[in-house]
């Protein structure tokens, strides 16, 4: 029977871990935005790397490098 | 152009700039993914972002290589608006983060400032087409976020104890107390007792700060009783843990704030991307172009002196009462009068605060401090200075009540004990304070009030908390801004009477009111069609403001215009307004006359015929003319009260007079010129036709769409009251089970653990069920 402490000590210990587990989540913020994630997962991968070469001439926008 | 269309100039130069950058699967995300583009603006507009005072308090972080900054962006509306901002280092090497939050429409920014500049930054947003909503409040008030996770965290805790307390707990209410392994029942009770005290002290905090904070102020709230009961529970269970004589309540202690803390946060959800408390400073600018001997230069607008020089251009608004000094001056006051036209004005007219130039730049001498103008003497009145007085809930009352029905009952309990058996009387008259928790009152109200916020979310109306709902629930008077609130806000209905126009006189018209900027003549002009290529020569062109234009157009002569401008009096005087009347005359002979008339937003009619009918007594204040007068009095069957060119002010003290005949008024309004009079309403609603845009200070935000479901909305609010009376009567004969077993002093710990979980549960369910219900019978509940 005294197995029953141990056992005891264990499913605290498992139980605080997910406990932290969920406060350090939350602070970390990843519930902060549960919707922008699902999206920003499908667009990688379909980019073509893009070729450095900016030439343009309507610059209001860029700043020369 | 690889055979692409483009709406406007602007939409093709963003096509451009993501080409260059192999950005275009952004098309093909969604199905119309643009959003209409601004292209090419005046760039000094965002010149006061150059200005380190300003710039320093926008940023969160700033550095030499690094600035961290959040951006509100309104536009974002689709997963390819996330794309693209997510994908701005692509298209400039200084940004290196973006990272957006859809749900907030806020993107945050890491950049470097050697390699782009703030104001670089805002361009390029701008330029794509989402330009940031930067405003002196969004510079005041920094966002707390952290209120929010800490809440997170008590609920967390209190889960996690309460679980583990009750799975603690089982032995004991299986064995029936007897427990054979020695040491066993005793490492029970103290990791109980362990994980009781977080509860105690971390998560139940806040009960015991407001019912302290209201018993200091001689009020018993709604706090005070839980209070109680909470600290009964754990004192009583402390005291048997320590004392070994007992195991004490502290699984249902514990339970008690577990649940009641997922109620307040369930009923508390708010809406992160809407704003409730804007006022007149989200409208205005951060900064102003001054000038001084010909320089230019960007201060922040709260230092603007009285004879600064200030050069405001197109678009932009004007930041304190001044002189025109220089320029075409053509302003739009819609902000301050309601009315949607834009004003000529001269060289040396006085120009109000909160106008917007439309058309070329202009110089303006400073009369007056920004903060110290016509528009925001409103806001310095002391009406807007105290907080709305918040709403007493109706289920405080019955807190009341049920707190003193509850000593009545302890105070017998301990009577009847006192006779019979003196060794009972602690145990006793503790546990009918411990049962007898107004949990599941609190319960019924919060997640009644929960579900139908968001069912309310779901009809787009959106309410700043659960207190508007039973503000709604009292409202007798309905006030009703005209622009914007019940017309729509752009399109005019125009139709033409009269002898028919041939194509070349179309196309005549059409010309000459092109070349009007007047409001009306845009209207004329949009709405005609002829035929785009043919010749064109306008000759002895003359507009006379505020009356009408003639020219003459490939040898036609035409002058449209004012019944009084082109001497139309004697013929048929027709005085039926209904509308604003543009008169046509071609070759000195009177053809016809256009009538430009607001459009009204769908089921606005059925919607004013149901609130009639059901005894709301309704007013319109209008900040317009009279010309829709006849229009308004068909739709509101002659029944009610008109009223006119209504300033700020004066709607504000119309809502005044009648609250002050005991009478609850909901306002309906949309710009800033009815902040004031949602304020000082019982329930402001504000209307807006695009959620994201700025929306004065207000209770709740209605979608234009959605203005016609205004009378089931009061009818579903009604209702909360009775479903939550309801589930009270329920949750009181729960009160009444647990009260009999301590009222004989034989409540055990079981008993209550199995209780105070059932009853909260099926009340929790019996609230969104009832309510759900509801909300289908009304007719909110429809998919579209």
């Amino acid at each position: 029977m005294g197995a029953f402490f141990i056992l005891i000590a264990i499913s605290i210990l498992v139980a605080g871990s997910f406990l932290i587990a969920f406060l350090w989540s939350v602070k970390n913020g990843q519930y902060d935005d549960d919707y922008t994630p699902s999206v920003r997962i499908l667009f990688d991968d379909t980019i073509p790397t893009p070729k450095k070469s900016i030439n343009t001439n309507q610059n209001t926008i860029k700043t020369k490098n | 152009m690889e055979e692409k269309h483009f709406c406007c100039e602007g939409c093709k130069q963003v096509f451009l700039l993501l080409n260059e950058n192999d950005l275009c699967v952004y098309y093909k995300f969604d199905e119309n993914p643009g959003i209409k583009a601004k292209g090419k603006f005046v760039s000094e507009r965002f010149g006061y972002l150059d200005n380190d005072e300003i710039a320093n308090k926008l940023v969160q972080f700033s550095s030499l290589t690094q600035i961290n900054v959040t951006f509100s962006l309104p536009q974002m509306h689709c997963s390819s608006c996330i794309f693209l901002l997510e994908n701005l280092h692509r298209i400039n090497e200084g940004i290196t983060k973006s990272q957006t939050n859809f749900q907030r429409k806020e993107v945050f920014l890491i950049f470097n400032p050697q390699k782009i500049s703030l104001r670089k930054v805002v361009e390029l947003l701008a330029f794509i087409g989402y330009e940031p909503s930067i405003s002196l409040q969004d510079v005041k008030a920094k966002k707390q976020t952290s209120f929010d996770k800490k809440r997170i965290y008590k609920i967390g805790i209190a889960g996690f104890c309460f679980s583990n307390i009750m799975m603690l707990s089982f032995p004991e209410y299986f064995s029936a107390g007897n427990l054979d392994q020695i040491g066993l029942k005793e490492t029970f009770t103290w990791l109980i007792f362990a994980l009781s005290l977080p509860v105690f002290f971390y998560s139940a905090s806040g009960f015991f700060i407001t019912a302290y904070k209201g018993l200091r102020q001689k009020d018993l709230n709604i706090d005070t009783p839980i209070a109680l009961a909470i600290l009964v529970t754990y004192v009583r269970s402390y005291y048997e843990i320590i004392t070994g004589t007992g195991v004490g309540y502290l699984d249902s202690g514990t339970g008690i704030v577990f649940f009641m803390l997922i109620g307040r946060w369930f009923q508390d959800k708010t809406y992160d991307s809407f704003s409730f408390d804007r006022d007149y400073l989200s409208y205005f600018p951060l900064g102003v172009t001054i000038t001084t001997n010909g320089e230019e230069k960007n201060i922040p607008v709260t230092k603007l002196q009285k004879g600064n020089r200030v050069i405001i251009r197109n678009e932009e608004m004007i930041p304190a009462d001044a002189l025109l000094i220089n320029g075409n001056a053509n302003v739009n006051y819609s902000f301050v009068s309601g009315e949607n036209t834009a004003v000529q004005k001269k060289i040396g007219d006085l120009l109000y605060a909160g106008g917007k130039q439309i058309g070329g730049a202009i110089e303006l001498e400073i009369i007056g401090k920004a903060s110290q103008n016509y528009i925001t003497q409103l806001w310095n009145n002391n009406k807007f200075e105290e907080k709305k007085n918040a709403e007493k809930s109706f289920v405080h009352p019955w807190s009341r009540y049920f707190t003193l029905s509850l000593f009545t009952v302890a105070i017998a309990t301990l009577i009847f004990w006192w006779i019979n058996d003196v060794s009972k009387i602690l145990p006793a008259v503790s546990s009918v304070l411990i049962v007898a928790c107004p949990c599941s009152l609190l319960l019924a109200a919060t997640f009644t009030y929960g579900n139908m916020l968001r069912i309310f979310g779901k009809n787009k109306l959106f309410l700043k908390n659960a207190s508007v709902i039973e503000a709604m629930a009292k409202v007798d008077n309905i006030v009703l801004d005209k622009t914007g609130t019940i017309t729509q806000n752009k399109e005019s209905s125009i139709i033409y009477t009269g002898t028919p126009l041939t194509a070349n006189e179309i196309f005549a018209v059409k010309n000459i009111a092109q070349q009007s900027s007047h409001p009306l003549s845009k209207i004329i002009a949009n709405s005609l069609i002829s035929k785009p290529h043919q010749a064109l020569q306008i000759d002895n062109f003359v507009e006379h403001t505020g009356k009408g234009l003639q020219a003459t157009v490939n040898n036609i002569n035409v002058k449209i215009g004012s019944a009084s401008y082109i001497n139309y009096y004697n013929k048929n005087l027709d005085t039926s307004k209904k509308g604003t009347e543009v008169y046509v005359m071609i070759n000195h002979v009177v053809m016809g006359k256009f009538i430009v008339s607001n459009q009204y937003r769908k089921g606005i009619r059925e919607m004013i015929n149901d609130l009639q009918q059901n005894k709301f007594i309704l007013y319109l204040l209008s900040g317009d003319n009279e010309a829709e007068k006849e229009n308004l009095n068909l739709i509101f069957n002659n029944k009610t009260q008109l009223a006119f060119k209504q300033t700020p002010q004066q709607k504000l003290d119309f809502v005044k007079s009648i609250q002050q005949n005991n009478k609850n008024v909901l306002m309906l309004g949309d710009g800033l010129n009815d902040a004031g009079a949602l304020l000082q309403s019982n329930v402001g609603i504000a209307v807006s036709d695009n959620t994201a845009q700025f929306t004065p200070a207000c209770d709740a935000i209605l979608d234009g769409e959605n203005v016609h479901l205004l009378q089931k909305f009061i009818a579903f609010a009604k209702s909360g009251k009775k479903i939550v009376s309801i589930i009270f009567v329920i949750s009181i004969l729960y009160n009444i089970v647990g009260l009999s077993f301590a009222v004989q002093g034989k409540l055990s710990p079981m008993i209550a653990a199995i209780l105070m979980p059932l009853s909260s549960i099926s009340i929790v369910i019996l609230a969104t069920i009832i309510s759900s219900l509801s909300a289908g019978s009304i007719g909110l509940l429809q998919k579209k």
